[in-house]
């Protein structure tokens, strides 16, 4: 770590993270087109936890691919301070021809990196997800909580540091999104990892987040911001984080409510 | 802690910070259950006993239609002589002859038309004008009965081997270029969008992302040139004869020429037998595929 700061001394020191200026995001032209982001400003800290709730036509979805760099902004600027980024999606678009470990060595490969050299890591990722004896074995035969771990790996082959995750959880039970909380807050901690995460689910941004941002629909503006101050880890059960939780969806049920007038 | 998750602690049992990798480990092992294994002979068994009955009623069959004297035996003779004369061919260098011939006849040519049905598939696919250009003329070509090719491949190449090729070549290419067009047409969006994510561009993302996902369009559409390939060689066969080189067809016209009724069974057995031996081959390939990808259990 300390390598790689000297030799990058031009990033600013006020924050090493992601930072949005006035973004907006428009779709089509003329009468039709459709404004998904309209002036987002949003910093993030370097290894902050930041949570995106909205109902649906928020454009969170929008915003992601823009920090991704998959699509471009219609005006304003973005700028993640050129850090590693990776991006996992509600389904884990593992690649079904490869094992769980050849999805986790292909991200090497892309990167570079030698074929002894892939064998290890992978090993070394999923065992950092817990799949310690799962490599052989192809998506069909894995679950989805585990699909979403072996993402999760891969994401950390591509050595990210701004890891934006797409409602990641939102296909599971709630069993297995609880555990994999736990899992994504400890990885996130060790890796000292930057999260834009997105998601509908209000008691799923407070148990997680650093921060929370909550942003109005069609066109997606930022209506609110919450910082969550409870101790770590919590529990998605516990008063502090439903008493959070019943505030936002409040807000956010209102948000929805000014589109049915 | 969860209580319900690990109910039977044992007295030493793991310490709170564990309690999460237990709980883990136990969500992971409720995903799989037991397994019903069956021994390979009893699978072997259950795939080739329906096969095996068809074959029965197949020939029960053929025998009745003889026994019912719809027509005399010279013209329309019962199982039972056919394959006797079969098994006596099968011991001539002539009929391993002229195997032999078809399927390096047979080998060539589809050898040849996977090149090219890959490349054109390849070119049609990146290319919006070719596609616009040439797509639906694949598609139309696909529809063509290849026994119309056999006038003009004479005349293009007289009575050849190439003559043959060519038509091999024109009947299969198109099937081939047609199911690498549809599979990667058919890539799914989100794995486009993820190889993408993971840093592959350009040949890498045709290499790792693009063809990989086309993979079992790509199979079905050999399998189908194959089909076309198989027929075209067969009309091919009986059109074109070449002095002193037997072939299938060959032989199957020189038993109808000879009025050999019991020949002409043989070699359209012979013919029917090499067309399944080989689909089963692809079927295999196929399945295998299929399998490894989930898209169809275990059998």
């Amino acid at each position: 770590m300390k390598v790689m700061e000297q030799a990058r001394p031009a990033v600013p020191e006020t924050t090493g993270g992601v930072s949005l200026d006035r973004v907006s995001k428009r779709f089509g032209t003329g009468p039709g087109a459709v404004v998904a982001l309209d002036g987002l400003t949003l910093t993030l800290d370097r290894g902050e936890f930041v949570c995106v709730v909205g109902a649906s036509g928020c454009g969170k979805t929008t915003l992601l691919n823009l920090v991704a760099g998959l699509d471009k902004p219609t005006s304003g600027t973005i700028e993640t301070a050129s850090l590693r980024t990776a991006l996992m999606f509600q389904e884990a678009a593992l690649f079904p021809w490869l094992t769980a470990a050849g999805n986790v060595e292909l991200a090497l490969r892309l990167r570079g990196v030698g074929r002894a050299e892939r064998r290890r890591q992978a090993a070394e990722l999923l065992g950092v997800v817990r799949l310690d004896g799962f490599g052989d074995r192809r998506p069909h035969e894995l679950s989805g909580g585990m699909r979403q771990r072996v993402a999760l790996a891969r994401s950390l082959a591509q050595d990210a540091e701004l890891l934006l995750m797409d409602e990641p959880f939102g296909a599971l039970d709630a069993m297995t999104r609880d555990i994999l909380h736990d899992e994504l807050e400890n990885v996130w901690r060790r890796r000292g990892l930057t999260v834009i995460f997105v998601t509908h689910n209000v008691r799923e941004a407070v148990r997680l987040g650093d921060r929370i941002v909550l942003l109005t629909s069609r066109p997606g503006r930022i209506a609110a911001e919450f910082a969550v101050g409870f101790s770590r880890p919590r529990r998605i059960e516990s008063p502090e984080v439903s008493g959070l939780a019943a505030t936002i969806t409040e807000q956010l049920r209102a948000e929805v409510a000014r589109h049915g007038r | 802690m969860d209580v319900d998750l690990i109910p039977h602690e044992p007295p030493d049992g793991p310490r709170p910070a564990d309690a999460f990798e237990v709980q883990l480990a136990g969500l992971d092992a409720l995903e799989f259950g037991e397994s019903s294994a069956s021994s390979p002979a009893q699978r072997l068994w259950s795939v080739t006993w329906p096969k095996v009955a068809a074959l029965v009623i197949a020939l029960a069959i053929w025998q009745s239609v003889v026994w019912s004297h719809w027509k005399p035996t010279y013209v329309l003779p019962p199982p039972g002589p056919v394959f006797r004369e079969l098994w006596h061919d099968a011991g001539t260098v002539l009929f391993w002859r002229a195997i032999g011939t078809t399927m390096r006849r047979a080998v060539v040519g589809f050898a040849i038309a996977v090149v090219l049905g890959l490349l054109i598939g390849g070119a049609v696919a990146r290319s919006r004008f070719l596609r616009s250009a040439v797509g639906s003329l694949i598609t139309g070509l696909q529809t063509m009965p290849s026994v119309v090719w056999f006038p003009l491949a004479i005349l293009l190449f007289k009575l050849s081997e190439s003559a043959i090729t060519f038509v091999v070549v024109i009947g299969a290419a198109p099937s081939i270029a047609n199911g690498f067009v549809g599979g990667i047409d058919h890539v799914p969006p989100l794995l486009l969008r993820s190889g993408r994510m993971l840093g592959a561009k350009g040949v890498r993302l045709w290499r790792h992302v693009i063809v990989p996902a086309a993979m079992p369009s790509i199979v079905a559409g050999l399998k189908q040139g194959w089909a076309f390939a198989w027929r075209s060689l067969m009309a091919g066969e009986l059109l074109v004869i070449i002095g002193h080189r037997p072939s299938v067809g060959e032989r199957l016209n020189d038993a109808e020429n000879l009025n050999d009724v019991v020949g002409l069974l043989v070699y359209m057995l012979v013919i029917l037998i090499l067309g399944i031996a080989v689909d089963a081959l692809f079927g295999a390939a196929d399945r295998s595929l299929r399998r490894r990808w989930g898209l169809i259990g275990r059998e």
